[in-house]
């Protein structure tokens, strides 16, 4: 099932500039896996050492924030919108390597 | 409320506000008695504190330790390039008498810390979130908790902004948004990161809208909901924003209790 999911900007040079991307799966953990095979690096500024979701990083399913709904487990199906969130400081961004 | 107790220069001043439904001159007297805390006079702060200025609030308060850089005049329009090396809440005071002289500025040329916070903050009814930093953002968040203060958090980044309401009690905070700042290592030099000029402007002007709506007690504030802007796409989207029972400042058993200075780990100030 293809859902389109939303990057921001700190994380626009790892899907070659592209603002919104299409990825596969039947819930949050696989779309991100299938993102990570689309576009190597992606995982590792969405997750930490320990494999959990970053603190600072957030993950919405069309308005809704995943960590409401079932986690990584949410279900996802064909048109749903994918949003990556981070947050934002000011002049300030969060992920390395830009 | 008589329009008596507003002088004839106010009446025209204020004219717009006096003939529109729902703000009046009751209205008016309100935000003339108003206090906002502009935390950070820079990209947000400056056309946050200019517009409110000539909204009429009463009392504006200006934290800010920094001086007027030539690379600030690209966006924050409080200043002029005459201000160059003046400090920042000096120059901004004199802009805003020289728009409204009904407004009484404060000025705190210093820096944000879990000393002087809440003894800043205190007096003011809302407070305005203009910071270009995480450790400050968080101590902001912790002290409005504990101190039951609305804080209007407006953030952006190159071409991306964000903005929400975060009141005690009724909505989430930044905590349950997220809840720890990202570690030092996660974040590169503050030089690194570009704005687009106008896009301050266009979140800035949003807060001191929410603000205004606050302070009236008109329409519905942006409480529980997390307002993305794209200026590349011209899109605004809304995110729903919940209450984290486990949050570690405003849940029912709240971890944090007391103010932390997170280190400092942007550019020169480390
Ligand atoms: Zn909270």
């Amino acid at each position: 099932m293809p859902v389109s999911v939303r990057i921001p900007s700190p994380l626009m040079k790892l899907t070659k500039n592209q603002g919104e991307v299409s990825a596969e799966g039947k819930d949050i953990r696989e779309v991100l896996s299938d993102m990570e095979r689309q576009y190597p690096g992606i995982k590792e500024r969405l997750y930490d050492e320990d494999g959990s979701l970053r603190r600072f990083i957030n993950i919405y399913k069309n308005e809704e924030d995943i960590r409401f709904l079932n986690g990584e487990s949410t279900h996802v199906q064909d048109g749903d919108e994918i949003s990556i969130i981070p947050a934002i400081a000011g002049g300030i961004l969060l992920s390395k390597n830009l | 409320m008589s329009d008596l107790d507003f002088s004839e220069e106010q009446i025209h001043r204020y004219a717009r506000h006096i003939i529109l439904p729902n703000v009046g001159g009751k209205g008016q007297k309100r935000l003339l008695e108003s206090k906002v805390l502009i935390i950070g006079a820079g990209g947000l702060g400056s056309p946050a504190a200019y517009y409110l200025a000539a909204a009429g609030i009463g009392t504006i308060g200006i934290i800010d330790f920094d001086e007027v850089d030539i690379s600030n005049l690209q966006r924050q329009i409080l200043y002029n390039t005459a201000d160059i090396g003046r400090a920042k809440v000096d120059s901004a005071k004199d802009t805003i008498v020289s728009l409204n002289p009904d407004v009484k500025v404060e000025c705190y040329k210093e820096k944000l810390t879990s000393k002087n916070i809440k003894e800043i903050i205190e007096g003011y009814d809302i407070i305005l979130d203009g910071t270009d930093n995480f450790p400050t953002r968080y101590l902001i968040n912790d002290a409005c908790i504990i101190l039951n203060k609305i804080n209007v958090h407006g953030s952006i980044f190159r071409f991306e902004g964000q903005l929400t309401v975060f009141k005690p009690k009724e909505g989430p905070c930044y905590r349950c948004l997220y809840p720890e700042p990202p570690p030092p290592g996660m974040v590169p030099s503050c030089q690194e990161a570009g704005v687009l000029g106008v896009l301050p402007g266009i979140i800035g002007t949003l807060q001191a809208i929410e603000a205004l709506k606050l302070i009236l007690k008109i329409g519905r504030p942006l409480i529980g909901s997390l307002l993305l802007y794209d200026s590349l796409k011209t899109e605004f989207r809304q995110m729903r924003l919940r209450r984290d029972t486990k949050c570690p400042v405003c849940s029912e058993n709240p971890t944090i209790t007391e103010l932390i200075d997170y280190e400092e780990f942007c550019g020169v100030r480390v």
